[in-house]
């Protein structure tokens, strides 16, 4: 236990470059992401291949693949980023088309007579959609969004092999320092994760039954 | 709902005016990659005044002639380090599952508690910290490590995945068993398990292609799958040239691999034996649970909002 007393602050900063990482993630993501929904969604064929295609190639790739993308192999090639900001865009491309995909099936989920409505009151395909269809989608695709969001936290994990000092890679320093503490450090960072995860859960569980539309 | 009743059937203007929009962005597409594949062909000085070659030029590639490296990187790296992890995994998981999704649904609260406590910490923990924690608290290797975290993070979302297909039951099914005289065990194991097993089978596959992906994280622990490998293959052919040949060779290999499973868990989905149980709103569900996010969430019985209460 004194080891997490003593070391509080490092683990804090860790914390906070998690949550930095969280941000930064979940905004690329959502911005990029109903971009790519709304591509999929379309009345320009090549449009929708576009986003079709980028979204079975990023959702096939192991995030691993994508940082190292960022971390590793851009440097050879004399790109460089901040190491955080490269993972940050390495986890919102990661993420976006989760996004994308759950917003598409919400979007799916909407019932065709809405459409129909909008189409036949004269809206059109951009009124229908930004008046009609996506606020309904949205709010059935609330709680899988926020399980992406949960996926997102359990990601930032992976920048630890990537020369970014958020909670995991802490943990990986404090725990060679302090060899015969691994169990409560690990623990420590685990309930860190916890604080962030669990709390978002609830909020998917309350959020759904406000304002999920029960059909 | 089909996406073409968004907007009307084409006309002419229309018709004219997404097909510019096409040529446009297969414009800026196609020119974005030229830029790219240009960029990268040219050859670059670095800051310290050294010439590289250009990442096309034929010394960046020749390795792969080599058929040493092939059996380095397929059958070292893919076949017994990247699948054995996955496939131990897999069975492990599907096992874990099905012991979680008894446990949570047990009829002594002294079991049901404790398991939904356990389920919610191994579904809310990063996979990776799961690793390092069995690799120092355990003392044991990368391969074990990288196995049973992926065995218990994902055997956790698949015991979900099973609880709910068994809620999701008719509850006839199980008044049914009773009816007849069986205990409440073997009502389960002969009559709503087998039935949600199959319910969810695609749900299942398309979990086990996020194991599949979730094994390069094995590469952080410095466990010697295919990433690691490819990392250990670019020391040797030389670090600055074949680096980018390397990731491509590497992410071509995986897509390979994914599409496919991806693809099967979908056929699975369509099978026509099967759909007459799932539903669209399951196929979406699956499609969900293949993106990496699980959708089956505590407070939702049955996580496909189709009625079936």
């Amino acid at each position: 236990m004194q080891v997490i007393i003593d070391n509080w602050p490092a683990l804090m900063r860790a914390f906070g470059v998690t949550l930095q990482l969280l941000g930064m993630g979940a905004l690329g993501s959502i911005v990029l992401g109903n971009l790519v929904a709304l591509l999929r969604i379309s009345p320009v064929a090549s449009l929708r291949w576009i986003a079709t295609l980028y979204t079975e190639i990023v959702r096939n790739t192991p995030l691993t693949l994508v940082f190292f993308f960022f971390a590793i192999v851009l440097p050879t090639l004399q790109i460089r980023f901040d190491y955080l900001l490269g993972a940050g865009i390495a986890l919102s491309i990661y993420t976006s088309p989760f996004i994308a995909e759950a917003l598409r099936s919400g979007i799916n989920g909407v019932p065709i007579g809405q459409a129909e409505a909008a189409r036949s009151l004269g809206l059109s395909f951009g009124q229908t959609v930004t008046s009609i269809v996506f606020p309904q989608a949205i709010r059935m695709v609330v709680a899988p969004l926020i399980n992406v969001i949960i996926a997102l936290t359990k990601n930032t994990s992976v920048a630890a092999g990537f020369y970014v000092v958020e909670l995991v890679a802490e943990s990986k320093v404090l725990a060679n320092a302090h060899g015969d503490q691994v169990i409560n450090i690990l623990v420590a960072v685990a309930c860190l994760y916890l604080v962030i995860t669990i709390p978002l859960g609830q909020l998917a569980g309350v959020v759904e039954r406000k304002v999920a539309v029960i059909r | 709902m089909s996406a073409s009743v968004l907007y009307d059937a084409p006309g002419p203007k229309t018709r004219a005016r997404s097909r510019l929009i096409s040529y446009i962005s297969f414009t800026v597409i196609v020119g974005a990659f030229v830029w790219l594949i240009v960029a990268l062909a040219l050859p670059r000085t670095t800051v310290n005044g050294v010439v590289l070659t250009g990442v096309f030029s034929p010394e960046r590639w020749e390795f792969a002639l080599d058929v040493q490296f092939w059996r380095r990187l397929l059958i070292d790296g893919l076949l017994m380090g990247t699948l054995r992890v996955a496939a131990l995994a897999a069975v492990l998981a599907v096992l874990i599952g099905v012991a979680f999704s008894f446990g949570r649904t047990a009829r002594s609260v002294v079991i049901r508690v404790p398991v939904a406590i356990i389920l919610e910490l191994f579904r809310g923990m990063p996979v990776l910290l799961m690793m390092l924690f069995i690799l120092l608290v355990m003392r044991t290797n990368g391969y074990w490590a990288a196995v049973w975290a992926l065995a218990v993070y994902n055997g956790a979302i698949i015991g979900e995945a099973l609880r709910s297909g068994i809620a999701a039951l008719p509850r006839g099914q199980r008044e049914a068993g009773l009816s007849l005289g069986l205990t409440p065990f073997k009502t389960r194991m002969l009559i709503e398990f087998p039935q949600a097993f199959r319910q969810m089978l695609p749900i299942i596959v398309a979990q086990l292609v996020v194991l599949l992906k979730d094994t390069s994280l094995a590469y952080i622990v410095a466990y010697p799958e295919i990433l690691r490998i490819s990392q250990q293959l670019r020391d040797f052919y030389g670090s600055t040239t074949v680096s980018f040949s390397l990731f491509t060779i590497v992410l071509v290999i995986y897509l390979a691999v994914n599409l496919a499973l991806s693809a099967f868990a979908r056929w699975l989905a369509r099978r026509p034996a099967s759909a007459s149980s799932i539903s669209q709103a399951d196929a979406h569900a699956i499609d969900l649970v293949a993106t990496g996010a699980d959708v089956v969430t505590d407070e939702d019985k049955n996580p496909f909002g189709d009625g079936r209460r």
